[in-house]
């Protein structure tokens, strides 16, 4: 995909902008918007505890980074939400197939998991802190409660969105239960599966930083508290713009995977999707 | 006179709607299929011909009557036979080979003979070099032949196709025709052919089944005594158009008796 737009664009350079002003027009507003920023802050001397200027946010976060500061805090972070994240995936995964094999327990059961899942898994972080203290383990499990509910109901959808004719494909040949769901039940599901692993990456890392607000030794939520309490906000400013990179990162590596393992859902011609 | 391949006696089938309504989709169908027929089944919408042909697959149990395989009574999907849909069902994530390696998965059937079987089959269908290929990549009428091969990797005897091409264009469905009287003549099955194309079902067969409207009964049996091999000059003949008039006649006196 990426390859193809390369070579249009190689092709002719002009036509291929023109044809995509967006492609001119998204920097440009990106530029803009920070250097009007700047401007107001120069101008009218707007206090850096209320808005940093886009040079303070950049130093703040190129000194971070250098000093391995933030790196380090970056990786605790990640660790946290990808380790949530992976057991999320292989309990919904594995929980949603058991739910979904009968109709009975799925009825059952699905008024519970509803009601878990509207309630603010948040909430319930304070006392997770209080179960598992200040260390990783407790961002772990937040994480993993955080991301468990969208890959468990995609998952259970998935398996009951199955078309007739393919049932009927299999019963004509006498399929085992076993067989329906291995050659084409689950299969068929996948792209549910990643549509709620992809919502599960990001809520996960959403859980492992709300469990370090809560209470943390380490971390990129941890140290947005520091910052806040010591009014550097440029610094706030900065791991936040760490925090858009990791979000946007884990995402569009699922949507990589995603493309390499439901080949065959892909929707034709997204342009910038 | 050869044996039976598949034989329906007194064949009822009624659907029991929520309302506890009655529904009599089939009545007293009577039918001798024997080994190597090519039999169409033609009737109007709704008038029962796919619900037949499910019961003859063994998909949905009849109500009343009896239908054999072979003599034995059919209770279930039978190895023996072959089913093709009108949609082609697909497994999108699986290439054309092992799309058509699927029946031969699920009945456990030796792997390497099936490979070559598979191959032979998409040779059959004019699909050589497809192998790899997703079903997203083929247009209908080649995802339909992966279908019909898919049909046959089991070696039944009896192939049973369910307007196979109503989802295709006019001349792509003309050409499928008589792909399909090749694939037959090459491979020796006996097929039962549903349609609702009076000059599909006369150009096919050796003998139309003309259902009539719901609930089916068999109104009447014409054996259409063509020439083989037939090409499609052949529906423009005199004789094809006689078998024709005569099959349509049979749907539109069947309308005023309604």
């Amino acid at each position: 995909m990426a390859r193809d737009l390369w070579r249009e664009f190689a092709d002719d350079p002009t036509y291929f902008v023109r044809t995509r002003p967006q492609i001119v027009l998204i920097p440009a507003v990106f530029v803009l918007f920070i250097g009007l920023w700047e401007w107001v802050v120069r101008q009218w001397d707007v206090p850096a505890f209320i808005a940093p200027a886009p040079t303070a946010v950049t130093r703040s976060l190129v000194g971070g980074i250098r000093s391995g500061v933030y790196l380090e805090h970056f990786w605790v972070t990640l660790g946290e939400a990808l380790a949530g994240f992976g057991i999320a995936a292989v309990t919904g995964v594995a929980l949603g197939a058991i739910i979904a094999q009968s109709r009975l327990l799925e009825r059952t059961v699905y008024p519970y998991l509803v009601a878990l899942q509207t309630l603010p898994k948040i909430a319930i972080a304070p006392l997770i802190i209080v179960w598992a203290g200040f260390g990783l383990s407790s961002k772990v499990i937040i994480a993993a409660l955080v991301a468990f509910f969208p890959v468990l109901v995609n998952v259970i959808v998935g398996l009951k969105t199955i078309d007739q004719s393919k049932l009927e494909l299999m019963h004509s040949l006498r399929a085992s239960r076993w067989q329906i769901f291995r050659l084409v039940t689950f299969p068929n599901a996948l792209p549910f599966v990643f549509a709620g692993l992809d919502i599960a990456i990001v809520f996960s890392v959403l859980g492992a930083i709300v469990g370090e607000f809560v209470g943390a030794q380490r971390g990129l939520g941890n140290l947005i508290l520091q910052f806040n309490v010591t009014l550097d906000i440029a610094g706030v400013f900065a791991v936040l713009i760490l925090l858009a990179v990791l979000g946007i990162a884990l995402h569009l590596i699922m949507q990589a995977i995603q493309r390499r393992v439901i080949f065959w859902a892909q929707p034709e011609d997204v342009i910038g999707a | 006179m050869s044996v039976a391949l598949i034989s329906v006696s007194d064949l009822e089938k009624t659907y029991v709607t929520r309302g506890r309504a009655l529904i009599p989709a089939l009545a007293g169908i009577c039918l001798d299929i024997h080994a190597g027929e090519f039999v169409t089944i033609v009737g109007q919408s709704g008038c029962g011909k796919t619900t037949l042909l499910k019961i003859l697959a063994g998909l949905i149990p009849c109500s009343s009557g009896t239908v054999s395989l072979r003599g034995r009574p059919v209770n279930g999907p039978s190895r023996d036979i072959g089913i093709v849909f009108q949609d082609p069902v697909l497994l999108p994530w699986r290439t054309v080979l092992h799309n058509v390696l699927l029946p031969a998965q699920v009945l456990r059937l030796e792997a390497r003979a099936s490979h070559a079987r598979a191959m032979g089959l998409l040779r059959l269908v004019g699909l050589e070099g497809f192998e790899d290929k997703y079903p997203h990549e083929l247009s209908g009428g080649m995802r339909q032949r992966v279908a019909i091969a898919r049909a046959l990797i089991h070696d039944p005897s009896l192939l049973l196709m369910d307007e196979p091409f109503g989802a295709l264009d006019a001349m792509t469905r003309e050409f499928m025709n008589l792909e399909l009287l090749r694939i037959w003549q090459q491979s020796g099955k006996t097929i039962i052919f549903i349609t609702h194309s009076i000059p599909e079902a006369v150009f096919l067969a050796d003998r139309v089944v003309v259902l009539s409207a719901r609930p089916g009964r068999v109104q009447e049996i014409v054996s259409v005594d063509l020439p083989r091999p037939r090409d499609l000059d052949i529906m423009a003949s005199d004789e094809f158009g006689v078998y024709a008039r005569k099959v349509r006649h049979l749907f539109d006196a069947r309308a005023w008796l309604d």
